[in-house]
C-alpha cells in the first residue's frame, strides 16, 4: 500500500465496562481504497466505525481520519466524512428532492450545487420521474442507492458504510456496488462493513474481525491463498473456527 | 444558521405531512375544552334542599312553593332552628338550605326589603354554584311577579354562604387545567416522539455524524412544538373567552409569557424522556403514564389539592403543571399581576433550568 494513508488506527481499543468491544486494533486505509470490514454480528465492527466517525471516544490507542485526531478533532472529521448506517437513513415523509436538499443543507452546500447534484444523482439512478415522490413510495433497493448518494453529496474524503445492503436482493446489491466503485474511482475512500461474504470479494482489502480483534487483513485473493479456500465464505469459516 | 433553518423546514414537513398528528394536535384542545366546558354546565334536577322558615307567612309559603314546584328542587326537610343546619349537611343528601328571616312578609310589605339566606354545600363547587344560580333566578322571577302589588318595588335580598369550600375553588379550573394538559401533551409527548423517531429510524446517527451541532438538533426539534404549543394556548383562550365567557381578567402578555415558560418546561421534559429511551413506543408510554396522568390527577385540575392525602400533596409540588395552573388561575380569574405570582414563576423557571441541564448532560452521555 503506497497510497497516502487516510485512516490510520493504532492499538485502537473500546471498552464498555468489562466488555472489550474493540481490542487493540491496528490498520491503515489508503486514499481511494475500498476497505472491507468483515465479521459476525457483535464482532465490534459498528463500534470501530463509530469511533472513526467521532461518535464514540476510544478508550485507548490512537487514530486519525483524514488527518484529524479522533480524540480531539471530531468536528473537523465530521466535515470530511459521509456516513450511511445499517438502518435506513432517509426520511420517509420527505420527497426524494427534499431529502437531498436537507442533507445537502446540513453540510452547508449552496442551493444551486444541491440542485445540480440532485439532477446528476437522479439521472444516474434513472429516477428522474421520482424526484417529487415521497420516499416511502419507493422500493427498498432504490432508497438504499439514494441513501448512498446522499451520504456522498458533499463529496467527502471518506464514506463509512455500515452494512449498507442489508435486506436487499442480489441484483440490487450488485447495482449498489457499481455505485460504490464509481465513487471510489472518483477518489472517495470507501470503508464498508458487511456480513455478506460475496460482497467481500468486491473489496480492495479486507480485515476480518473476530471478538473485537482483527484476525486477518489482506486482499481477497491473498486471503484465499493463505487459507487455502476458494471463496471468502470458506476463509471466514476457517478464521471464525480459529 | 442556514443549516439550522434547513433543519427547521424539515421538522415542519414532518409535522404537516402527518395528517393524523395534525388532527390530534389541533382537534384535541378544541374537543377537550368544549367537552369539559359543557359538561360542567349540566342542568340540575331534583336537588334535595331543606327550608328553615322563621316567618311562616303567606309570602314565604308562596316562595317555597314556587321553588319546590320548579322541578329543580325537592324538599327533604323542614327545619325549625339553626342548630339543625350542621347535622342536615353532614347527612350529605341536601345541597342547599334556604332560610327566611323573621317577619318576612311584614318587612317586605312595610319596608320593601326582606332577607333570604342561602347556605350551600360547596364541597361540590360546580354543583353549589348552579344550585345557587337556579335558586336566585326563581327568587328574581317571584320579585317581578309581585312588583305590581307594592307601591315601591320590593327587594328580596339573598345572602349566600358557601360551606366547606367558600371560594368555590374548582369552578373555572377547567380552563387552566386544560391548558396545562394540552401543552404538556403537545410539548412533552410530541417532542419525545419526534426525537425517538429519529433514533428509531437511524437518522439520528446520520445527523450526529454530520457537522450539525447536537444542541442545534435539539433546538431545531423543539422550536416547532414551541410554536404549536403557543398556538394551542391561544386557541384555548379564545374559546374560553368567546364560548364560555371566561375572559382573561389579567394581562394577556403576562399570561402568554408564563405559557411560553411552561411550554419550555414541558419541552425539556420531552427531551429528557427522549434521552432516556430509544423507541417511540416507550417514549409515548412514559409521556402518557408518567406525565399526563399525574398532570390530570394531581395538578388540582380534577381533584382539589387541599383534599388530597398529605403524601400526594407533597407529590403535587414537583409537578410543573400544578404551578402553571396556579399562575393561569391567578391571571385569568383573579387578574393578578406578576407581583402575586413571582414565586410560582420562579419555581417553574427553576424546574425548567434543572430539566434542561439534566437533559443536556444525559444527551451527551447517551449520544450512543
Amino acid at each position: 500500500m503506497n497510497m497516502e494513508k487516510i485512516i490510520d488506527a493504532e492499538n485502537l481499543t473500546k471498552k464498555f465496562g468489562n466488555f472489550i468491544a474493540v481490542n487493540d486494533v491496528t490498520f491503515q486505509v489508503g486514499q481511494g481504497e475500498i476497505f472491507g470490514f468483515l465479521g459476525a454480528n457483535g464482532a465490534g465492527k459498528t463500534t470501530a466505525i463509530k469511533m472513526l466517525c467521532g461518535l464514540l471516544t476510544p478508550t485507548g490507542g490512537k487514530a486519525t481520519v483524514a488527518g484529524f485526531d479522533v480524540f480531539k478533532e471530531t468536528e473537523k472529521i465530521k466535515n470530511n466524512i459521509g456516513y450511511m448506517s445499517q438502518r435506513f437513513s432517509l426520511y420517509e415523509d420527505l420527497t426524494v428532492a427534499e431529502n437531498l436538499e436537507f442533507y445537502g443543507g446540513v453540510y452547508g452546500l449552496r442551493k444551486n450545487i444541491i440542485k445540480d447534484k440532485t439532477d446528476y444523482f437522479l439521472k444516474l439512478l434513472n429516477m428522474e420521474e421520482e424526484r417529487n415522490k415521497l420516499l416511502k413510495s419507493l422500493p427498498l433497493g432504490w432508497k438504499q442507492k439514494l441513501a448512498f448518494l446522499t451520504a456522498i453529496i458533499h463529496e467527502p474524503k471518506i464514506v463509512f458504510l455500515d452494512e449498507p445492503t442489508g435486506g436487499v436482493d442480489p441484483v440490487m446489491r450488485r447495482q449498489f456496488w457499481t455505485l460504490i466503485y464509481k465513487a471510489a474511482e472518483e477518489g472517495t475512500t470507501v470503508f464498508v462493513t458487511t456480513h455478506y461474504m460475496d460482497e467481500a470479494e468486491y473489496c480492495g482489502r479486507i480485515s476480518m474481525m473476530v471478538d473485537g480483534k482483527i484476525a486477518a487483513l489482506d486482499t481477497p485473493t491473498k486471503l484465499k491463498e493463505k487459507f487455502n479456500a476458494s471463496t471468502m465464505h470458506e476463509v471466514f469459516v476457517k478464521i471464525a473456527r480459529g | 444558521m442556514k443549516r439550522f433553518l434547513g433543519f427547521l423546514v424539515k421538522e415542519f414537513y414532518h409535522i404537516f405531512r402527518d395528517y393524523r398528528t395534525m388532527v390530534i394536535l389541533f382537534g384535541m384542545p378544541v374537543i377537550q375544552i368544549l367537552l369539559f366546558g359543557f359538561a360542567i354546565r349540566n342542568e340540575i334536577k331534583d336537588t334535595k334542599i331543606a327550608i328553615l322558615d322563621y316567618s311562616r307567612d303567606n309570602v314565604t309559603q308562596e316562595i317555597s312553593n314556587k321553588i319546590l314546584s320548579s322541578g329543580y328542587f325537592i324538599l327533604s326537610d323542614n327545619l325549625f332552628n339553626e342548630k339543625e343546619l350542621e347535622e342536615e349537611f353532614k347527612k350529605g343528601t341536601i345541597k342547599e338550605i334556604i332560610i327566611f328571616e323573621q317577619n318576612f312578609s311584614e318587612n317586605l310589605y312595610k319596608t320593601g326589603k326582606a332577607n333570604i339566606q342561602l347556605i350551600l354545600d360547596a364541597s361540590e363547587a360546580n354543583l353549589a354554584n348552579m344550585v345557587m344560580g337556579y335558586t336566585n333566578s326563581i327568587l328574581k322571577e317571584y320579585q317581578k311577579e309581585i312588583s305590581g302589588k307594592y307601591s315601591s318595588p320590593p327587594s328580596i335580598t339573598t345572602e349566600v354562604k358557601m360551606r366547606y369550600n367558600p371560594e368555590l375553588k374548582s369552578v373555572y379550573m377547567f380552563v387552566p387545567g386544560i391548558m396545562a394538559i394540552i401543552l404538556m401533551l403537545v410539548s412533552a409527548l410530541m417532542t419525545s416522539i419526534s426525537i425517538t423517531r429519529e433514533k428509531e429510524l437511524g437518522t439520528m446517527e446520520i445527523l450526529l455524524v454530520s457537522p450539525l451541532n447536537p444542541l442545534m438538533i435539539i433546538i431545531g426539534k423543539v422550536i416547532p412544538y414551541l410554536i404549536l404549543g403557543i398556538i394551542n394556548a391561544v386557541i384555548i383562550l379564545l374559546i374560553s373567552a368567546n364560548v364560555f365567557n371566561v375572559p382573561v381578567s389579567g394581562s394577556n402578555i403576562l399570561l402568554l409569557a408564563e405559557t411560553v415558560l411552561f411550554v419550555i418546561t414541558a419541552l425539556s421534559l420531552g427531551i429528557l424522556i427522549s434521552t432516556l429511551v430509544n423507541d417511540q413506543q416507550t417514549a409515548m408510554m412514559i409521556s402518557l403514564a408518567g406525565l399526563m396522568l399525574p398532570t390530570v390527577m394531581l395538578s388540582g385540575y380534577v381533584f382539589p389539592i387541599e383534599n388530597m392525602p398529605v403524601v400526594l400533596q407533597w407529590l403535587s409540588h414537583i409537578l410543573p403543571a400544578k404551578w402553571y395552573v396556579i399562575i393561569v388561575k391567578s391571571i385569568m380569574l383573579k387578574g393578578s399581576g406578576f407581583g402575586y405570582i413571582w414565586k410560582e414563576t420562579l419555581i417553574l423557571a427553576g424546574m425548567t433550568i434543572f430539566l434542561i441541564l439534566l437533559s443536556i448532560k444525559k444527551f451527551k452521555i447517551r449520544l450512543f
